[in-house]
């Protein structure tokens, strides 16, 4: 008989799933989308993205090297973050600025507060809030598809409708597949929906969120944003933007969302009417990174209002 | 038909393959048996025997007049050697009663057939052989079985459920004793039920074990042929075969899933009338009553990559788990963990010198490379464990206040609900050992009150 065995607590199987799995995944399913935006808007965006995620290693790294603490920065983690964040910023956007916005995100939103899973703020969304609040002008500095005339500087599709710069909006294919300004990984569509198909076959996101969410928003802008009530192009509205990433890749980040069922409900139709107000009533056209990340505060509360029903206990 | 199941639970892969097919053997007389004096939950048995006295087989050798208890038989013939502390896989030591065996294996009682005499037993004498034959649950928590028979009053029984559910990855003791004993098994439901005067009798069976199945479905035809004796309990007996999913065989999920009832916190199912047994206590009930054996055996699953030749068994209680191991072959290529149990619940143990208890159902012995640890990471708040929690929990939650000792935080989180399944730690990303930390808020609260 062998004289040493191990000795643990049950269970003594697991499911296999670990939290590096799942990052990666996350960061799997986003490059179809980068994809599209580096062919769009040319390697400048790849300069971008690369930068970003660099940024966010190197500064996590570091950190957790300060705090003493198991450099584990291959959990997929710090890159998915610094991929969030270019996704989230204009493909002319300076390079030093996109470096200034990841260590944020990474050192102050998401190590301050004690790293992976302690976050409170979504880091790629604060960060991107950062730079706003700090460089406004090159943060809303958007251009076209290279292959489209004025492809130099332009108007997002939604800062068109709202400061009624009249330029003709694209049609519903064009957004769907991305031809049009805006953030490098927000505007195909068509390439986060894949992506969204390959984590939900992995069953590692719930649409609980993401659906509520878009439902809202579409909703909303349906009734509110026509010339009359019921009149709005909601489609355009669902399509224009960030939402489709926000709502796939953003809202319903684990860290940062509830738990509970109702309670993804909850958060995501709060989320829808926070952008459906910014974009309808706000200052900026698009309200997708800061409803989030007002949600992200209400996480707790919502938690606490809709613990499960206790099994045996009164329906 | 609408088809009920009870919501979370996960779905391992059951690994049930090793010993589905291996015919229950016999296994050969060990030289020694250690019979510890606490193999049911409650206060420990005093022994009736003192060292030098020669027992019987089925003799009995330890009782309690507590209530909450069951006696323990001699499960060799041979020669009383001592009566002192040895191991044990669930307490860690407890006091025990070892018997050198003579080989001979003498009974002591007469084993004849009674079952056509079936009419003339009353309730009272079914509890009364089941409260003197020893029976516990042998699904693994090893309740005394004729406690659970005497419902107080005005809780009356109306649903008998036989758990044939057997949901731990890679035990087949249940599913081989099903194929292989079904009329038996179904005559001592019958028993179970004229026990309690329940009036409908469910037998769950999950559908990965469609031989079991099968042959029990023959079994209750076979049974509603023949003119039975216990009228008219046998006409009310049906077979579910539930979808697979862990942890079908815990009471209160298969209760759920069979009734759509749910047994509240602390609470017994026979508060929402519903009483479950295992097959294999059916079984021990079968011979108690019919033959007048005691329950001084049992199948056992002796199965893992690391056995060498993985089988099921019929064992007698007190048999060295090292003498069973070498029985079947011994252990090939590296040794990483023995486990008492299946892999969801069972025990890691440290030694392979403890005895088989009553309520032991199964020997996992795991090779090093299936025996890994992974580092706790911090909890990334995914909600999986919550998803696969089958009673409703926050399992994180209660892991968190419970790490904090903040089991006033616990409490209000309701970890007292919590079933000790691991379905949480299971699936957990982050590899916390949840289901552990919340046993630890369960004990901390339970000292508390």
């Amino acid at each position: 008989m062998p004289d040493l065995m191990r000795i643990s607590p049950s269970p003594h199987i697991h499911s296999g799933v670990s939290v590096k799995g799942v990052m990666w995944a996350v960061t799997f399913a986003l490059i179809p989308s980068g994809v599209w935006g580096v062919w769009a808007f040319g390697f400048r965006a790849l300069y971008l993205i690369v930068a970003s995620v660099i940024s966010c290693v190197v500064t996590e790294a570091l950190i957790l090297k300060l705090r003493r603490k198991p450099i584990a920065i291959n959990d997929g983690s710090a890159v998915l973050t610094g991929l969030l964040l270019a996704y989230n910023v204009s493909p002319d956007l300076p390079i030093w600025i996109i470096c200034i916005g990841a260590i944020f995100a990474i050192a102050v939103v998401k190590q301050a507060f004690g790293g992976l899973g302690r976050n409170i703020f979504n880091p790629a969304l604060a960060g991107r809030a950062f730079l706003m609040a700090s460089w406004p002008v090159y943060m809303v500095a958007f251009k076209n598809p290279r292959w489209q005339i004025d492809a130099l500087t332009s108007a997002t599709p939604l800062t068109n409708i709202k400061h009624q710069f009249g330029f003709p909006s694209p049609g519903y294919l064009d957004l769907f597949i991305g031809n049009r300004g805006g953030c490098i990984g927000e505007v195909c569509v068509a390439a986060l929906l894949l992506g969204t198909a390959f984590l939900v076959y992995k069953k590692y996101i719930s649409l609980r969120i993401a659906l509520s969410y878009i439902g809202t928003v579409a909703l909303l802008s349906w009734i509110f944003m026509g010339d009359g009530l019921f009149q709005g192009d909601w489609i355009f509205y669902v399509l224009s933007g960030g939402l489709v990433l926000g709502a796939f890749f953003m809202a319903t980040d684990y860290v940062t969302s509830p738990v509970t069922k109702t309670g993804k409900l909850i958060f995501g139709i709060l989320c829808g009417v926070l952008t459906f107000a910014i974009r309808k009533w706000g200052g900026y056209p698009e309200g997708v990174c800061y409803s989030i990340l007002i949600m992200n505060a209400a996480v707790p509360i919502i938690e606490r209002h809709t613990r499960p029903r206790r099994f045996g206990g009164a329906a | 038909l609408f088809r009920h199941v009870f919501k979370g639970g996960v779905h391992p892969n059951d690994c049930k393959e090793l010993t589905r097919n291996a015919a229950i053997k016999p296994l050969k007389l060990p030289e020694q048996v250690v019979l510890p004096l606490t193999q049911h939950i409650g206060p420990p048995c005093k022994p009736v025997v003192r060292p030098g006295d020669m027992v019987k087989t089925g003799m009995l050798i330890a009782a309690s007049e507590k209530l909450i208890s069951a006696p323990i038989h001699a499960s060799v013939s041979g020669k009383v050697r001592a009566i002192k502390k040895s191991s044990h896989p669930i307490l860690g030591s407890c006091d025990a009663v070892i018997i050198d065996s003579d080989g001979r294996d003498e009974k002591s009682y007469l084993e004849i057939d009674q079952s056509a005499m079936a009419s003339r037993f009353s309730p009272e004498d079914i509890k009364k052989r089941i409260q003197t034959a020893g029976i516990v649950g042998m699904g693994g928590a090893a309740f005394p079985t004729h406690v659970k028979l005497s419902p107080p009053a005005g809780k009356p029984i109306d649903t008998f459920i036989l758990n044939g559910a057997e949901c731990e990855p890679y035990l087949t003791c249940d599913d081989r004793i099903m194929q292989e004993q079904a009329i038996a098994i179904l005559q001592g439901m019958q028993l179970l039920m004229k026990a309690v005067d329940a009036k409908k009798g469910i037998i769950a069976i999950e559908d990965n074990k469609q031989k079991a199945i099968k042959a029990m479905r023959e079994g209750l035809a076979s049974l509603q042929l023949a003119t039975c004796n216990l009228q008219p309990v046998t006409c009310n007996l049906q077979l579910r075969a539930l979808p697979t999913k862990y942890p079908q065989g815990g009471e209160k999920q298969l209760i759920k899933a069979l009734t759509n009832r749910e047994v509240p916190a602390l609470k017994l199912p026979l508060d929402v009338g519903c009483i479950v047994d295992n097959v294999q206590t059916a079984f021990a009930v079968y011979e108690a009553v019919f033959k007048n054996k005691p329950l001084y055996e049992r199948v056992v699953t002796v199965t893992g990559n690391a056995v060498d030749r993985p089988s099921n068994i019929i064992v007698r209680i007190g048999t060295p788990v090292s003498f069973m191991l070498e029985q079947c072959g011994g252990i090939k290529g590296k040794l990483g963990k023995i486990i008492i149990g299946g892999p969801m619940m069972g025990m890691a143990q440290y030694t392979t010198d403890m005895p088989v208890v009553k309520g032991m159902s199964g020997v996992l012995a795991l090779s090093d490379h299936l025996a890994t640890h992974e580092e706790a990471q911090y909890c990334i708040r995914c909600g999986k464990c919550k998803e696969s929690c089958p009673v409703n929990l926050i399992p994180t939650d209660i892991a968190k206040a419970s790490e904090y000792g903040r089991f006033d935080i616990a409490t209000m989180l309701n970890a007292v609900d919590c079933i000790e399944c691991g379905c949480c730690s299971y699936v957990c990303p982050s590899h916390i050992q949840l289901v552990q930390l919340i046993k630890h808020a369960k004990r901390s609260i339970s000292c508390q009150i």
